[in-house]
């Protein structure tokens, strides 16, 4: 395990995300300002709101994992961050720089790679770069240089000086990461950047990102519907369900806030009985119950688990008995009341013990 | 994976470098002509791998320049003394290659495939992506009419108003290439459809039969006589005839002017108005 993600799982802060800084200065320069700040955004189309009172604050140099199913309002967060989409309401500032009054500036200090490959595929890779660089306003000997850094990164070798259209998925996402590169931006947002990858590839994507915070501690806004991607790769997760922002947090810190151990059990009827039967326990915490699975929280699970098989056993057949650690599912389930699965969500009927679910929780340490 | 050392600025510095670093690489905003030059060479470059976008067009014009002078050939020299019918069919034929010959499918392809946004990304002016595309019609357009002029020559056609008059005739060709391709961009911006763009050339044909592209203005008759009077189209010919036919007769020359422009005006209104449409962020 590395320190960076060690330091992640612990939940205490990486060297590169520093506090969060104070607001541009009266001239508008972005001085020390945090990399991302967003107050109270809204965007709707017609009457749906797509993102509804978003408030988010992202450090320099920070991973941050916007987390939601699709529909949930992430791609909308992005392209107004991008400047693509105006705001119906509210403030986003990235950068340093209003994304509503000054669009210019914040397109000259970010980096986008959408959701869809944006990419022409009858021009070859280089070809594509080279145009890039020249609308960022580089010079060729600035072009030439960070071609020749971006062919490594990328690590397409060849392929580039072929048209767009022969290359597989992962090369096209690669390449249009490099592209989003190109001009060195401050921030970088990904819009979902393993969606259709295969394991292989989203695993060398993954191995990108990091490095390109670790290295030149850009901050990345990543958004994902992929948990593991966030539990991964994000310093911070915020999830969005319904385009409001639920919850908050490092991963380690989210996971903690749903509890230390999870012992789960699908058992067949009685589950009233069998909450009845687990609740008095010594190391139970809680205890929900959702149709036929029951989950326990326990500060020990190991030391937890013999005890509840014999309670449940004793009033219910048990037909699973797991236990394990929190995970960001549990977190989605706690803020949202439904599973995440991917890329949709999967509604379950909490019972009257279920915990409530929340407007918005900011887990700190 | 190939591990790889960036020379970047740190967070919150994109002005100076560190110690023993090269200079930092840092976004600014491009001159616009340089905007221009990149999107228009963009374009270009896309030509020969698209040949399908300019062989019809030349195709189209030199077949129909071919097959009217082989139809009415034989019936002008026997009824009109002096009457050169290759001479006459040139701006027509001109005309049906020029017109309609546009990126603008192009563009539509940028639309659908999300590269537009990619350019809305970054810092390029919203106009220099259309005004680019438009410079590189005009260098197709320019190309296009080469060979059609060259077989006029070869048939012996001899253009009255001398090489000049030549250059001029290019020159009136393009821009009624460009003013009509607006046309096509404002459909192309507005819908983001491809077969509407596709669609575009079809406004343009029947024009081009309700003017004096078979016989002169005043041989026709009746209400095709009216609609060829209002129709733009009969002065851009009538310019063009005129440096071919007679010389520089200034008076043509300048309501093909007035034309080209008229219509140009009007195709770029609406062009331009689809570009914002296409480009506000609200």
């Amino acid at each position: 395990m590395s320190l960076r993600q060690a330091e992640k799982d612990s939940g205490q802060q990486t060297p590169s995300a520093a506090a969060p800084a104070a607001d541009p200065n009266p001239a508008g320069h972005p001085i020390a300002a945090p990399a991302i700040r967003v107050e109270r955004l809204v965007r709707q189309f017609g009457g749906v709101t797509a993102v509804d009172e978003v408030d988010l604050d992202i450090r320099r140099g920070e991973i941050y994992g916007f987390l939601g199913p699709n529909g949930a309002g992430k791609s909308t967060t992005v392209r107004v961050l991008c400047t693509l989409l105006s705001p119906t309401a509210g403030r986003a500032v990235v950068a340093g720089y209003d994304v509503a009054t000054h669009p210019e500036e914040v397109r000259l200090r970010i980096g986008v790679a959408l959701q869809e490959v944006a990419l022409d595929p009858k021009q070859t890779g280089i070809e594509l770069l080279r145009l890039q660089g020249r609308l960022y306003g580089l010079s060729r000997a600035d072009i030439r240089r960070r071609l020749a850094e971006l062919g490594q990164l990328i690590d397409i070798g060849d392929a580039l000086a072929r048209p767009i259209g022969t290359y597989s998925g992962g090369m096209k996402r690669r390449l249009d990461l490099a592209a989003a590169l190109i001009h060195n931006p401050e921030v970088l947002f990904l819009d979902e950047p393993t969606a259709g990858l295969d394991p292989v590839s989203r695993a060398r994507m993954w191995d990108e990102v990091r490095r390109l915070n670790t290295e030149l501690s850009m901050t990345i806004f990543l958004t994902t519907q992929y948990l593991e991607e966030a539990d991964e790769l994000a310093d911070r997760v915020g999830i969005i369900h319904g385009g409001r922002l639920v919850a908050e947090g490092s991963p380690a810190q989210l996971k903690r806030s749903v509890g230390d151990d999870l012992i789960v059990a699908h058992v067949d009827g009685k589950a009233d009985a069998a909450r009845r039967a687990v609740e008095p326990l010594a190391g139970v915490r809680s205890v929900e119950v959702r149709g036929e699975e029951m989950t326990v929280t326990a500060a020990d699970g190991a030391a937890t688990i013999g005890a509840v098989a014999v309670a449940l056993s004793s009033v219910t057949p048990v037909r699973h008995l797991t236990l394990r650690t929190p995970s960001l599912d549990d977190v989605f389930l706690e803020f949202t009341g439904n599973h995440f699965t991917g890329n949709h969500i999967q509604a379950t009927e909490p019972d009257h013990g279920a915990r409530q679910q929340r407007d918005h929780l900011e887990v700190g340490s | 994976m190939t591990s790889v050392s960036i020379t970047t600025a740190g967070p919150g510095d994109r002005t100076t470098a560190g110690p023993g670093d090269r200079a930092v690489i840092q976004a600014r905003p491009a001159p616009a002509l340089r905007d221009v030059i990149s999107i228009a060479g963009r374009a270009l470059r896309a030509v020969p791998r698209e040949p399908e976008t300019v062989i019809p067009p030349v195709f189209i014009a030199l077949f129909f320049f071919v097959v009217n002078i082989g139809t009415l050939q034989h019936l002008t020299q026997s009824h009109l003394k002096g009457f050169d019918i290759k001479a006459f069919m040139l701006p027509t034929a001109i005309l049906l290659g020029v017109t309609g010959v546009s990126r603008a499918g192009s563009l539509v392809m940028d639309i659908q495939g999300g590269y537009l946004d990619r350019l809305l990304l970054t810092p390029v002016r919203r106009l220099a992506i259309l005004i680019g595309h438009m410079v590189a019609d005009v260098a197709i357009a320019c190309a296009l009419m080469v060979p059609i002029i060259a077989l006029a020559l070869a048939l012996g056609v001899r253009p009255q108003a001398g090489p000049a008059g030549v250059a001029v005739f290019l020159l009136m060709g393009c821009l009624w290439s460009l003013a009509f391709a607006g046309f096509g961009y404002a459909i192309a911006l507005k819908t983001g459809n491809p077969a509407a763009v596709n669609s575009s050339f079809l406004l343009f044909f029947p024009f081009l039969f309700m003017t004096s592209s078979y016989v002169p203005r005043g041989q026709l008759s009746g209400w095709l006589s009216v609609i060829a009077t209002w129709n733009p189209l009969t002065y851009v010919l009538e310019g063009l005839r005129s440096l071919v036919t007679i010389g520089w007769q200034w008076d043509s020359l300048g309501k093909a002017a007035l034309a080209i422009a008229a219509v140009g005006v009007l195709s770029m209104s609406l062009c331009l108005a689809a570009l914002r449409g296409r480009t506000r962020r609200g």
